[in-house]
């Protein structure tokens, strides 16, 4: 077994085993605290150039399944563990190049991004052939998370039906969907077609609902899609989640900013205002909505104050920050996006 | 919504004396709960019989009532408290049950309480098997089919194999496996006597399928959260208390898991549990992922006591707080203080919890694990990865040398058939790092220096220098419900190795770490725990930092709230002098956990760290039978005679010297085990070769049973004082000065372990002359022995002379009962004493308790079909009650009722006794006579109670029975009799005493085994008074 580490832009190295691809994996250090879910996270096009670390102990147990994929292929760079838990899981990783690191002090590491915030770091598989020296310096070359634009390298090139069949149309803007949002869309009965991160609001208004997807980076810089979603605003009834929440928090004024090291995991309690209710929400999100007493904001994270959710009503416009679909995590908000697509059945 | 003010107090019902099934998990609970709703200010009101736990002490509620735990106990509290509220999901299925009974009974209507945590349509949804089987289906999930069972004639077509399980009783008592129709009629049979409501469930099969459970709260706005996910490593089929299991589930892909989860969701939702806690078990089908839920507690339970430890989430505390109004949104996480309680822990380490059994204490009885829980404890390991875990739960059971147990060994072939692949190969790989030669690998792996050792012949002490040399120390993790994402304060630690420490606070107060008492087993049980919990409130008040090393889930002394801080660790050396290198304490407190931290005390010693309070020499010195026999004759003091012998021929020797009766017991015993009272040569004989396990005994095919770990041993045989009342005396010493806090009397006779005979306080049979004597002997004793802290001494007089038969420089279990008779805290006291102040300085007052106070045990055997259910020197207890009254016969009636064995007032008593008791058995026969009863007996003793010209009915044993004839079993079986008083005949009473006893025990007849038993039981019949309850506040003088 070769011994890789993971280095921090602050210098910390973590030492571990390789079980995965070789080389070295360059992205923003983050981690989840979802006890389930390794490969829905690893395929999760919102990962895209981040190195994902797992607090639970043990990750790969159950093996690998295509069902569980939310995307065509893995999206974070690496993998990082404290305890591999299967053989599968390590073969998966090795087979698409995606850097696998066990035996690391994930604790350590969680500990050290909470406190200092996610950085920029290196998971290198072979210590051997890249020194912790030379791998600083190219950490430190790196561009920060912030202020990139990320969805372009994820999102669909040409527009795609996902399902025909049901009586509402929806369509899905891709930033970088999960195949768990389409999934459901399609379960709560709407024929689905998936749309270009560049889809112009003409085509997408002629559709009973939008969807603005989930996706990478951050999106303040996303002055394109922002636009799109402020010229579709009551042209089409809209509904966002994750990234697709923030832009619309961007196109309706809101601010957005970067979270110090994020909200991923499945356990995240968000505050429904209207209702009083809490979910149990399934997250992964390095960016967030600033806080705001506006009537608007529906949701609001119970760990820090953040927009979690919107409802615009009259501009028939609402969004999450978390992830109804789940895919990973629990299914407490299925019903958000069922009753989305009952309403625009009614309309 | 914040707290409910509509309710001002609120009553909350504890579960009773430990048994199999329901152990201190519920004082946790009951803890936690008291805890919280004092904090908002109600008035708290507690009912518990069990006077061991932390609950029923003085400070812990505003009024405590330790009374029986059936409708008349409670109904008496309620009319005198007149709470606003009775909360009974803290208390166990006993607690839950009792409510319902309540309710039903209509005194909660009478008396305008109400039930809160959950209605009574609730629990009854979900432990009416019809009922909750109409819940789950109504959300369109499955249970396993199924049909409800009153009589024995519904059986026609049941599909084979099938589970029988009764409605309404502990840890599925009564309940069985049956495979063909005629175990399925046995299994009915027993099961509809063993329900209360007379029925039982039997249903489809689902033995082998994977089992897990949900933790699962739900509040009144209808938020529903997952504490934590366990999986048991056995399989469907073995009672989830007996299966080893593993938090969070290992096993499960996300879509899996969340199928779990919404299902769980979905049933207290459709059961309707308001607010509070549900603990819901789930079978699946490994291969097709086939679901079916299996069964509902809508209370705390011993999972969710295994998953607030698991998890930092304080289940119990959140339920009280849910019931009494607040959301959980409005709940603190108690651990990050900044987060609500409406979210789902999260773990960063992985928990095993391991069964502790003690089957060496029941020979004869069937060690097949089942639908009936069967383990008297459990241990707990903590570990970053899954082997790490359970090799640390693993060693954690303490068992004793060659004690049976499943989990004997982790070899392939002795893992349970059915494990599921993950966790074997999990197993395979730990076993590999063990001898990988990497020292650091195999302590990742989880590995105690010890086995480590073992590997390559050499001892676990030689193993830690090693590693210290090599720099390879353990390193701590913080327990903090969010895997490190929320900054936590918490002081809740478990070790690792090869990783980062976490800082520890230093603000500069000593410590003292104090050493728990592990798995709670036969011997060693909440008594030590209690007195542990103690020992941290009485340091830390005297401003030092508690550091509580412990690793039994159940318990009050492993809430994080105890201590300054909390290490869930094994109590070996290994890790509790790591603890003690990180903590550098002032001291170590080894006195209170029982047995277990005084193993443990020479190698603190060696290691540099003082013992407070009593050192180990002191126990050295009193368990060392040549130098204190030397001790006892410098001091003046009586011992029986003794001699220490290797084999029969030896033994016979001495026993002609020492004139029999004479205890035979190994040298290292433990709660008595495997002692004997021979009378003569040929059992004296016997009894030498169950010890050594002679060539060819042990044909039976049960390997390693319990005599194989005795070989080689020496045995004590010493004088057995025969016709003397035994007494235990608790008491304190500086030193010098020795305090006597308490003098017990045996109820039965000495040769009745101590642990199992009823106690009275004031001893009633002392004489003045006798008292100062046993006064005189104490106090000589305590300075000579160098005892600072709490000495137990258990002392024989017969015909005036007083005689020393052991002495414990350390808590004993009667300390938490003697406490409550007397009213002083005696483990505070030695707590104080330990940490420098003299009795002087403390100036405790001359207890002068204005009542009578009984201590009763409570015994397992409905549990161990097969074990003869007799009471002797060997300890088989696994909990006791306490009450009080003026009198003794009130006193001692009541503690026979919280015991679970009212005695009859009327009706036919059956008495069978040996030779020796005859003569006393007349007195025992006329009184209940007198009182009424007819009198029935087998051959010999009929004989001799006719003599004595009493009125008696002569009933066949089985043994001599014609044919048809009905013999006194059937008498029995059919309900025909209300007492049994029956002494057992010699050693081999394999036959019609056994018999009879057992009969009594199916058939839940008081079963009295000893003379003196029942001479105490007929006074209680004749002159128990009825007596209102009065509560510990009001008798001690300490209304808070």
């Amino acid at each position: 077994m070769t011994s890789g580490y993971l280095l921090l832009e602050d210098g910390t190295v973590f030492r571990g085993r390789s079980v995965g691809g070789d080389g070295a994996a360059f992205g923003e250090a983050v981690f989840t605290t979802a006890m389930t879910g390794y490969q829905e996270t690893v395929t999760d096009p919102s990962y895209a150039e981040q190195l994902v670390c797992f607090t639970a102990p043990m990750v790969g147990n159950y093996g690998v399944a295509d069902e569980r994929g939310e995307s065509e292929r893995p999206h974070a760079k690496a993998a990082v563990m404290r305890q591999l838990g299967g053989r599968e899981w390590a073969e998966w990783l090795t087979a698409r190049g995606i850097v696998g690191l066990e035996e690391i002090d994930t604790r350590a590491l969680v500990l050290r991004l909470r406190d200092a915030g996610a950085m920029r770091a290196v998971a290198v598989a072979d210590e051997t052939e890249l020194s912790v020296e030379d791998a600083l310096a190219a950490v430190q070359g790196q561009p920060l998370m912030e202020g990139q634009a990320l969805v372009a390298d994820v999102s669909t090139p040409e527009p795609y039906v996902f399902s025909e069949s049901g009586p509402t149309r929806v369509a899905v803007v891709d930033y970088g969907t999960k195949r768990s949002i389409l999934r459901r869309l399609a379960l709560a009965g709407a024929a689905v077609t998936v749309f270009p991160h560049t889809a112009q609001p003409d085509e997408l208004a002629s559709f009973d609902g939008v969807v603005l997807s989930n996706g990478p980076g951050d999106p303040e810089p996303l002055h394109a899609e922002v636009e799109t979603v402020r010229e579709l605003l009551g042209r089409a009834p809209i509904l966002g989640i994750c990234l697709g929440h923030q832009l619309l928090g961007l196109a309706t004024g809101h601010g957005t900013f970067k979270l110090p090291f994020g909200h991923r995991g499945a356990n995240h309690p968000v505050l429904d205002r209207r209702t009083g209710r809490v979910l149990v929400t399934s997250q992964n999100h390095g960016f967030a909505v600033e806080p705001s007493d506006a009537g608007e904001a529906t949701h609001v994270s119970l760990y820090d104050g953040t927009v979690e959710g919107f409802d615009f009503s009259e501009l028939h416009a609402r969004s999450v920050q978390f992830h109804p679909e789940a895919g990973p995590g629990p299914h407490d908000a299925w019903p958000i996006l069922e009753s989305w697509v009952g309403e625009l059945a009614k309309r | 919504m914040p707290a409910r003010r509509d309710i001002s107090s609120v009553c909350v019902i504890g579960s009773g004396p430990i048994v199999i099934g329901q152990a201190c998990e519920f004082d946790y609970a009951g803890c936690q709960a008291l805890k919280v709703l004092r904090e908002d200010e109600y008035r708290t009101i507690v009912v518990n019989s069990n006077p061991a736990t932390i609950m029923t002490d003085p400070g812990f509620a505003d009024r405590t009532y330790i009374e029986p735990l059936d409708l008349e106990g409670v109904a008496s509290v309620l009319e005198r408290e007149r709470p606003d509220a009775l909360l009974p999901t803290l208390g166990g299925q006993t607690a839950l049950n009792l409510a319902v009974a309540l309710a039903e009974g209509g005194v909660l209507e009478e008396l305008d309480v109400e039930l809160i945590g959950a209605p009574v349509e609730v629990i009854r949804r979900a432990e009416d098997r019809e009922e909750f089987r109409e819940a789950v289906r109504r959300c369109g999930l499955k249970v396993p089919a199924s049909r409800i069972v009153t009589s024995l004639d519904q059986l026609a077509d049941v599909s084979l194999p099938a589970v029988v399980r009764p409605a309404f009783t502990l840890g599925g008592h009564g309940g069985g496996f049956a495979e063909d129709s005629d175990s399925l009629r046995r299994q009915v049979e027993r099961g509809l006597s063993e329900s209360p409501i007379g029925q039982v469930l039997v249903e489809e099969s689902v033995r082998g399928w994977d089992e897990f459970e949900l933790e699962v709260i739900r509040d009144r706005v209808d938020n529903v959260v997952v504490v934590c996910s366990i999986e048991n490593l056995d399989p469907m089929g073995i009672h989830t208390g007996d299966s080893v299991t593993v938090a969070p589930q290992m096993t499960l892909s996300d879509e899996a898991y969340q199928e779990l989860r919404d299902a769980a969701a979905a049933v207290i939702r459709a059961v309707g549990v308001e607010t509070g806690g549900s603990n819901i078990q789930f079978a699946r089908r490994r291969e097709s992922g086939e679901l079916r839920v299996i069964e509902m507690n809508p209370r705390v339970s011993r999972s969710s006591a295994l998953a607030s430890k698991a998890t930092g989430y304080p289940i119990a505390k959140v339920a009280a707080k849910l019931a009494v109004g607040y959301t959980l949104d409005e709940i603190p996480n108690d651990l990050t203080k900044t987060t609500p309680a409406s979210f789902e822990p999260t773990l960063d380490y992985v928990v095993v919890k391991f069964p502790r059994f003690a089957f060496e204490k029941f020979p004869g009885a069937d060690r097949t694990l089942g639908t009936q829980m069967k383990s008297v404890g459990e241990a707990m390991g903590i570990g970053r990865t899954f082997t790490e875990a359970f090799l640390k739960a693993y060693g954690s059971r303490e068992l004793d040398p060659g004690s049976p147990t499943p989990w004997e060994s982790l070899e392939d072939a002795d893992l349970p058939a059915g494990l599921h692949p993950w966790f074997r190969a999990e197993i395979a790989r730990a076993r590999k790092e063990l001898v990988s030669g990497d020292l650091l690998r195999a302590k990742r792996a989880g590995w105690g220096d010890d086995s480590i050792g073992a590997t390559m012949d050499l001892t676990g002490e030689e193993i830690r220098r090693l590693r210290h040399e090599l720099g390879i120390r353990p390193a701590y993790r913080r327990v903090d419900s969010c895997a490190g994402e929320v900054e936590a304060g918490s002081s809740y630690f478990y070790s690792t190795w090869g990783e980062e420490d976490e800082a520890l606070p230093r603000d500069g107060k000593p410590r003292v770490v104090i050493i728990g008492s592990g798995p709670n087993r036969i011997g060693q049980g909440i008594e030590f725990d209690y007195c542990c919990v103690h020992a941290a409130q009485t340091f830390r008040g005297l401003g030092y930092e508690a550091v509580m090393v412990n690793c039994n889930p159940e318990t009050v002394s492993t809430d994080y709230d105890t201590s300054d801080r909390l290490y869930f660790e094994p109590l070996s050396p290994e890790e509790v002098l790591a603890v003690c290198d990180r903590e550098q304490p002032v001291g170590v407190v080894t006195q209170f956990g029982g047995q277990t931290p005084l193993r443990l005390a020479r190698s603190i010693e060696e290691a540099g760290y003082r013992i407070l309070g009593t050192p180990h020499a002191a126990i050295d010195l009193a368990e060392d039978r040549e130098r204190f026999g030397s001790l006892a004759r410098d001091l003046g003091i009586r011992c029986p005679p003794w001699a220490t012998v290797a084999g029969a021929e030896e033994a016979l020797a001495a026993a002609d010297e020492i004139g029999y009766p004479v205890l035979v017991r190994p040298s290292y015993v433990l709660g008595g085990r495997a002692m004997r009272i021979c009378y003569e040569d040929a059992e004296l004989e016997e009894a030498m070769a169950a010890v050594h396990g002679p060539a060819g005994s042990r044909a039976s095919g049960i390997r390693a049973s319990a005599d194989s770990g005795l070989a080689q041993e020496s045995v004590l045989l010493d004088r057995f004082v025969e016709h003397a009342i035994e007494l235990d005396v608790d008491a304190l010493c500086d030193g010098e000065e020795l305090y006597i806090g308490a003098v017990m009397q045996h109820v039965e006779e000495a040769g009745v372990h101590s642990g199992d005979s009823a106690c009275v306080l004031p001893a009633p049979s002392l004489t003045l002359a006798a008292a100062l004597e046993v006064e005189h002997v104490v106090k000589r004793l305590g300075p000579a022995l160098g005892v600072v802290g709490l000495l137990n001494v258990q002392l024989a007089i017969a015909e005036g002379i007083v005689y020393v038969l052991e002495v414990n420089p350390r808590a004993s279990r009667t300390v938490p009962f003697a406490s409550k008779a007397i009213g002083i805290n005696l483990v505070d006291a030695a707590c104080r004493l330990a940490a420098g102040q003299t009795l002087q300085d403390l100036a405790l007052p001359t207890p002068r308790p204005a009542q009578v106070s009984v201590k009763a045990a409570v015994l397992p055997f409905a549990r161990f079909p097969g074990a003869d259910p007799v009471l002797g020197p060997e300890m088989r207890s696994t909990g006791e009650v306490m009450a009080s009254a003026a009198d003794l016969p009130t006193a001692l009636a009541k503690a026979e009722r919280a015991a679970g064995r009212p005695l009859p007032t009327s009706g036919t008593a059956f008495l069978s006794v040996r030779n020796e008791d005859k003569p006393a058995a007349v007195a025992v026969a006329a009184a209940l006579a007198g009182l009424g009863f007819r009198i029935v007996a087998t051959e010999g003793t009929a004989r001799t109670l006719a003599a004595a010209g009493l009125e008696v009915e002569e009933v066949a044993k089985v043994t001599d029975s014609g044919i048809g004839e009905p013999t006194v079993v059937d008498l029995v079986r059919r309900g025909r009799c209300d007492i049994v008083v029956n002494t057992p005949q010699g050693s081999g009473a394999r036959a019609d005493g056994y018999l009879i006893r057992e009969a009594a025990l199916v058939a839940r007849v008081p079963c009295v085994t000893t003379i003196s038993g029942a001479a105490a039981a007929v006074h209680a019949i004749a002159n128990a008074r009825a007596e209102a309850a009065l509560s510990l506040q009001e008798r001690i003088g300490s209304e808070v």
